[in-house]
């Protein structure tokens, strides 16, 4: 399959493998900020050929595991409301809330769908003019601009009945936020490819320069992300710090053009709460004013102000695993009281969680 | 074993007359009059044999075997109709293959209808259609039955429960308990078809694919080893779950651990497009025709040699062998790498970004 095939190839991999062995010449820690390369490197095992002075941090990368409790018990209140059915993508069902999650929600009652695109939940809206329809939206820069598309063409329709609850957030804040924190123990970054495909790579040369750290924006195939690896690697060893682009294929400077521009018209940053981290300055997107009338948490106000605080599990870890601190392996629940069927933290649910991509891909022994 | 790919070999016109009832009605499934036009018009003609044309409560059969298989299974599968079947013909075939997988001849089946208030009459038609059609082509025969209707947003359109019973070919056991270290693990084709197939018909979901289900009964596959007098050890149905659920299970009963090589894993460029697009792994995806194969490795050649004889297995291989482990199922990956495969925790979802 052309497109895929060539980033998979044994040759190339294992050709990439020797250029780094021969490259490397102390130990080097590199963050993966995205779930999605996190995934890549459980998935192929690519952790068992590195050389051994390469240590893969896992990064802030997974839109779900982001997610503060606070906004899942507020999706889970609107569901249970008369007449309001709430959207979104699969992996929100089960991330546990304060006391419940989504999934045993709608089994209790509550209106819940899974779409796979905003537009599902738009094309929901009208088909149902009586009910008024959450999408509750998550994600990064990737997902923003057809969430922001979505509410644009409501408002254009005139679909008052369609709104969103946002959870959308910012990769460059979480970054920095990261390598002010004085334990960061990461050399270099592979940064987000997809994030960038959309927002290009002109916010990241500032954070190379203040902290003298090298990004390299990186793809999410096996290659990819080895020639990142191979790209950081050259640059540690010769003293670099520089912004570098490997995903070129579908990465340019300045960016979608038209999905940035679609961001800003319909939402505005504003600082945001990152399930255990904390808060981040400038990290959140929002509706802006004029939205008011598609924004739940403007909509709902009266029913969300009652929710009770949101108190994390007290055992689960994921705040660390989330800055690279900890690995999944490291939490004492990890596996036993923790399972993506049991899940402690939002990290083992998604598909693009670190604890999650520990469990199914359990590396073995050699 | 062929499966006829060309035109229906029924009429497509349906017999009960619609203009009174385009949709099924409670009274239906409410024992008088309409329930005895429903099956007689539209069942009985179409799954005819001398047990049905008993009309008794249930069907007195003669059994020379000294051992049967005995299976039932209930499909709820929705959409009810997906590109190259519906959930008649995935009821038959998960039926026989279920007792396929016994070392049995599958011979007679009951069918359990139980239909929702409004399922439009035509589509009943065309699935009772197809069940005879699968019956037909599968040698086994609908013995006996029951039709049920609920109220509308009771069900799903329609469920089927079937039961089967066959004799028992195979002199040797062939159960999970009789796997031993060093047997082969073969695959009787290309994975993950019935699951695309089935999700792009589901709304929704927004794409298209020239997949088709693999949905196929393989008891004439799984009967033509046997018959060849090789020791088969064990055989298991890829459903839900796909191959690698049912290589876990495997590895569950046994005892003892299996390897697979990811490179030898056929998948076809639909299946692996849709995968990639949707962000789904084919080694997951349910399958309705395939099956695993597990006897000693002296004999891996010859098993393969009957299976390509087969349209449907053609693309039969070896896949990976059974090494001495407590348990566990490990993929070899195409760059050398090795990770442990687990049951999947939740439903398969597509990723979202």
């Amino acid at each position: 399959m052309r497109h895929v095939d060539e980033y998979r190839d044994p040759a190339r991999i294992k050709a990439l493998i020797a250029e780094i062995s021969e490259t490397v010449s102390r130990p080097w820690t590199i963050m993966e900020v995205c779930g999605g390369q996190t995934h890549t490197i459980m998935k192929y095992g690519l952790k068992q050929i590195l050389p051994k002075e390469i240590t893969l941090l896992h990064g802030p990368g997974c839109p779900v595991c982001v997610t503060p409790p606070a906004l899942i018990d507020q999706a889970i209140a609107l569901c249970q409301q008369p007449n309001v059915t709430v959207c979104t993508f699969g992996d929100m069902l089960r991330v546990p809330g304060t006391e419940s999650s989504l999934a045993l929600a709608k089994a209790r009652g509550g209106d819940v769908r899974i779409v796979y695109s905003p537009l599902d939940a738009l094309a929901l809206a009208q088909a149902e003019p009586k009910r008024v329809i959450v999408f509750f939206a998550i994600g990064f820069e990737t997902t923003a601009p057809t969430t922001a598309l979505t509410v644009y063409q409501a408002k254009q329709a005139g679909l008052n009945n369609f709104t969103l609850l946002v959870s959308h957030v910012r990769v460059p804040p979480a970054l920095t936020a990261l390598l002010n924190s004085s334990d960061a123990e990461m050399d270099a970054f592979l940064g987000a490819g997809h994030v960038c495909t959309v927002m290009g790579l002109e916010e990241y040369e500032p954070i190379c320069a203040h902290y003298r750290i090298p990004i390299i924006v990186t793809g999410f195939e096996p290659a990819d992300i080895l020639e990142g690896v191979l790209m950081c690697v050259q640059q540690l060893e010769t003293q670099r710090s520089n912004l570098e682009n490997q995903y070129r294929r579908a990465v340019t400077w300045s960016g979608n053009q038209a999905a940035r521009s679609m961001i800003t018209n319909v939402f505005e940053i504003s600082d945001q709460e990152w399930r255990g981290i904390g808060l981040i300055e400038q990290s959140g997107l929002r509706l802006r004013p004029e939205y008011a009338g598609h924004d739940a948490s403007v909509r709902f106000a009266n029913t969300l102000q009652d929710q009770p605080t949101a108190i994390a599990s007290n055992e689960c870890i994921s705040g660390e695993v989330l800055r690279g601190r900890k690995k999944p392996a490291e939490c004492p629940a990890f596996g036993t009281r923790c399972t993506p069927s049991r899940p402690l933290g939002a990290p083992m649910v998604s598909s693009e969680g670190a604890c999650a991509a520990y469990h199914r891909y359990a590396a073995v022994p050699v | 074993m062929s499966w006829p790919q060309g035109p229906l070999d029924f009429p497509i016109a349906c017999p009960l007359p619609l203009r009174d009832y385009p949709e099924i009605v409670m009274a239906h499934g409410a024992g008088g009059a309409m329930t005895l036009e429903l099956i007689e018009k539209m069942i009985l003609p179409v799954l005819t044999n001398d047990a049905l044309a008993e009309n008794h409560d249930g069907a007195v059969m003669d059994f020379r075997a000294k051992r049967l298989a005995f299976t039932t299974d209930s499909y709820v599968i929705h959409p009810l109709e997906f590109p190259g079947g519906n959930i008649g013909r995935l009821a038959v075939c998960g039926t026989v293959n279920d007792l396929a997988m016994c070392g049995a001849r599958p011979q007679h089946l009951s069918l359990g209808l139980i239909i929702e208030e409004g399922l439009p009459t035509p589509t009943l038609w065309r699935i009772i259609q197809s069940i005879g059609q699968t019956c037909r082509a599968a040698q086994v025969q609908v013995v006996t039955g029951d039709t049920k209707v609920v109220d509308r947003g009771k069900g799903d359109g329609l469920f089927i429960n079937m039961s089967g019973v066959g004799a028992v070919v195979s002199s040797r056991p062939i159960s999970p308990k009789r796997i031993k270290v060093g047997d082969a693990v073969l695959l009787s084709g290309d994975i993950g078809r019935h699951g695309i197939a089935v999700l792009s018909a589901r709304e929704g979901i927004g794409f298209e694919t020239a997949v088709s289900t693999d949905c196929a009964p393989l008891h004439n596959i799984a009967l033509a080893l046997l018959e060849a007098g090789l020791d088969i050890h064990c055989m298991r149905d890829l459903t839900r779950g796909g191959l690698a659920s049912a290589l876990v299970e495997l590895t569950m009963a046994s005892g003892n651990g299996i390897d697979i090589c990811e490179a030898a894993i056929p998948v076809s460029n639909g299946v692996r497009g849709a995968c990639e697009l949707l962000g789904l792994d084919p080694l997951y995806i349910a399958n309705e025709g395939r099956f695993a194969i597990i006897l000693p490795a002296a004999q891996a050649s010859s098993a393969l040699e009957i299976l390509r004889r087969f349209p449907a297995a053609q693309q039969s291989c070896q896949i990976g062998e059974v090494v001495k482990r407590d348990g566990g199922l490990i993929l070899e990956t195409i760059v050398g790498s090795r990770r442990q495969l687990d049951l999947l925790s939740a439903e398969h979802l597509p990723r979202i970004c």
